[in-house]
């Protein structure tokens, strides 16, 4: 397909420089991305936009405009409300934590001293890791009699703990993996910024004879912040997206404790067949991604040092 | 004095969190060698190395089967989104037209729409096309990648304009200056992008498993679904064996690719 396309590409070429213009050369070089954008990002955001204002029948035809309707709907479910709530604080648990233990880990293994490399594949090693492999893995970790939490706790003399089944647990669990999943890239990112900083930066403190957490705070989160800022939304945005890790794990449950919204969505379209709903849940979606992301460019702005 | 000390608590920290990270992988490792009467009793360390689990896997599930099609589909994307990223970028940088800034600016925009909004219609365009289960329908939605076409953009932003002049007046054909000068001098970026694209391919979850609904085309992410959902749900060897096996293509990428990639992620964070 591709070698097919190179003497046509220079053909146009030639065919500009001559007689005849056919396509300007650009739209032959951009043709490709902007068919793929066209077709598959624009038109679906414009039709999902149009969806959720529409009633509709359960193929996805749009039946009948109702306006907010969708909206209005999903602001007084109970069920809905309950995903946007445990979304929140699914959010919480995950994003400051895999920022903090992925800067600990890379400032730590940061310096070229024997050995680092082999921590810096171990704690990168993660982002190598499916979804679906993570939830196979811990999923045996927590498995309610084979697994190893639970012969721990009976050890210890505790009762066994349904960590995915117990309401009281589900988020927490379902958490823990989430973090575990995302401290690849996150660290991979935080020493890509590491890296950058010139040695210089460290020696003037050393003159001054500041202490470990000294130089991080004066030193090195300022200098890494264009990296940090970046983990941090990414990591933002990645904890409204989650979506594998329920459904390997949990399916939302118990009693919807692990409902978090992509889930929800999915459920209400492809399995409900409620396609206005599922619409109205993922423009909200998309607008709170977009708040995170402008106030992310409008605090890069005011704080972030670039070297 | 304190110094040594210091040391000496960088690596302990270091070591316990190696081995917290590690140990669910380590722990699904030791479970696939064992046998299932063991695993139950809770006797997770194998006295010797089982491989019946993992015969077990590719005989009971096409495991074989759904890591071909994964291979297929990560390869195909990742050279296509390459070429795709490559040919943008270029006529971004390298080429004068007026819609160029508004064109870059809906790309960039575009990074904004989770790819969870555009699922629903792009289920219903695959069906209405009949791609379902299908590869050109696994591949074709991703096919554009703004990331891969705002990196080549930066890479390419640092040849200067004056090499095109140069090429144009010997001559070079502006698909030859393409192909034959630019390509090459941002092969750095093709490689970690390479990396960072099969990655993302193998690993996806939620387009598969919308997109296929029987085995042909099956990827191995799904695959896994499949095994943990049906008859497997007891046989936590093979289940550990399976997941093992699957990961081994992207976790080798990773060792391997762990310094180009870091590279290649911090060019991207700091715009």
């Amino acid at each position: 397909m591709t070698y097919e396309k190179m003497p046509d590409l220079s053909l146009a070429q030639t065919g500009e420089k001559g007689r005849k213009k056919p396509l300007p050369v650009w739209v032959i070089y951009l043709l490709p991305s902007l068919l793929i954008f066209a077709l598959f990002t624009i038109y679906p955001f414009l039709k999902t936009v149009v969806t959720s204002f529409f009633a509709t029948s359960t193929t996805g035809e749009m039946t009948k405009f109702v306006g907010l309707q969708n909206y209005i709907d999903l602001f007084t479910n109970a069920n809905y409300l309950q995903s946007l709530g445990t979304t929140f604080l699914y959010t919480l648990l995950t994003v400051p934590l895999t920022v903090i233990l992925s800067l600990l880990l890379a400032v730590l293994s940061a310096q070229d001293r024997p050995g680092m490399g082999v921590f810096r594949t171990i704690f990168s090693s993660t982002m190598g890791i499916s979804v679906a492999a993570g939830s196979v893995f811990w999923n045996l970790l927590f498995h309610p009699t084979a697994g190893l939490l639970n012969q721990v706790v009976q050890w210890m003399g505790g009762k066994p703990i349904g960590w995915l089944t117990d309401t009281h647990y589900a988020i927490f669990a379902i958490s823990a993996v989430s973090i575990w999943m995302n401290l690849g890239f996150s660290y991979l990112v935080l020493m890509g910024g590491l890296k950058n900083i010139d040695d210089s930066h460290y020696e003037s403190v050393e003159i001054v004879g500041g202490g470990f957490f000294y130089r991080l705070r004066k030193v090195t989160i300022p200098l890494i912040s264009p990296s940090l800022f970046f983990v941090f939304t990414t990591s933002l945005i990645n904890a409204f997206q989650s979506f594998g890790l329920i459904d390997m794990l949990t399916s939302g449950g118990p009693n919807n404790t692990t409902n978090l919204m992509v889930y929800k969505l999915y459920q209400d379209a492809f399995v409900n067949f409620r396609f206005g709903s599922a619409s109205a849940q993922g423009i909200i979606l998309f607008l709170l991604i977009l708040l995170i992301s402008q106030l992310q460019t409008k605090l890069t702005e005011r704080l972030v040092t670039y070297q | 004095m304190s110094r040594k000390l210091s040391t000496g608590v960088t690596y302990g920290v270091l070591m316990i969190a190696a081995a917290v990270m590690c140990f669910p992988v380590l722990f699904s490792l030791a479970l696939s060698f064992s046998d299932l009467n063991d695993i139950l009793k809770g006797d997770y360390i194998p006295s010797s190395l089982n491989f019946a689990n993992y015969i077990n896997a590719f005989q009971t599930q096409p495991l074989l089967h759904y890591m071909l099609n994964s291979a297929i589909v990560g390869v195909l994307s990742t050279a296509l989104q390459i070429l795709f990223a490559l040919l943008a970028a270029y006529a971004i940088v390298f080429i004068e037209f007026r819609a160029k800034k508004i064109i870059f600016l809906v790309m960039m925009a575009t990074m904004m729409i989770p790819g969870e909004v555009l699922v629903i219609t792009n289920f219903q365009t695959m069906r209405s096309w009949d791609f379902l289960n299908t590869y050109q329908g696994l591949i074709l939605p991703g096919l554009a990648s703004t990331f891969g076409i705002f990196l080549f953009r930066q890479n390419m932003m640092q040849i200067p304009l004056e090499l095109k002049e140069a090429s144009t007046v010997a001559g070079v054909s502006e698909f030859g200056f393409f192909w034959k000068i630019v390509a090459p001098m941002v092969m750095n970026t093709v490689v970690t992008l390479a990396i960072y694209f099969f990655l993302v391919s193998w690993n996806s979850y939620m387009w598969p498993l919308l997109s296929t609904t029987e085995d042909t085309v099956r990827t191995v992410q799904i695959g896994l679904r499949q095994l943990k959902n049906t008859e497997a749900v007891s046989d936590y060897g093979m289940m550990a064996a399976g997941a093992m096996v699957t990961s081994l293509p992207t976790l080798l990428l990773i060792f391997f690719g762990q310094k180009r990639l870091q590279e290649g992620m911090t060019k991207g964070a700091i715009k």
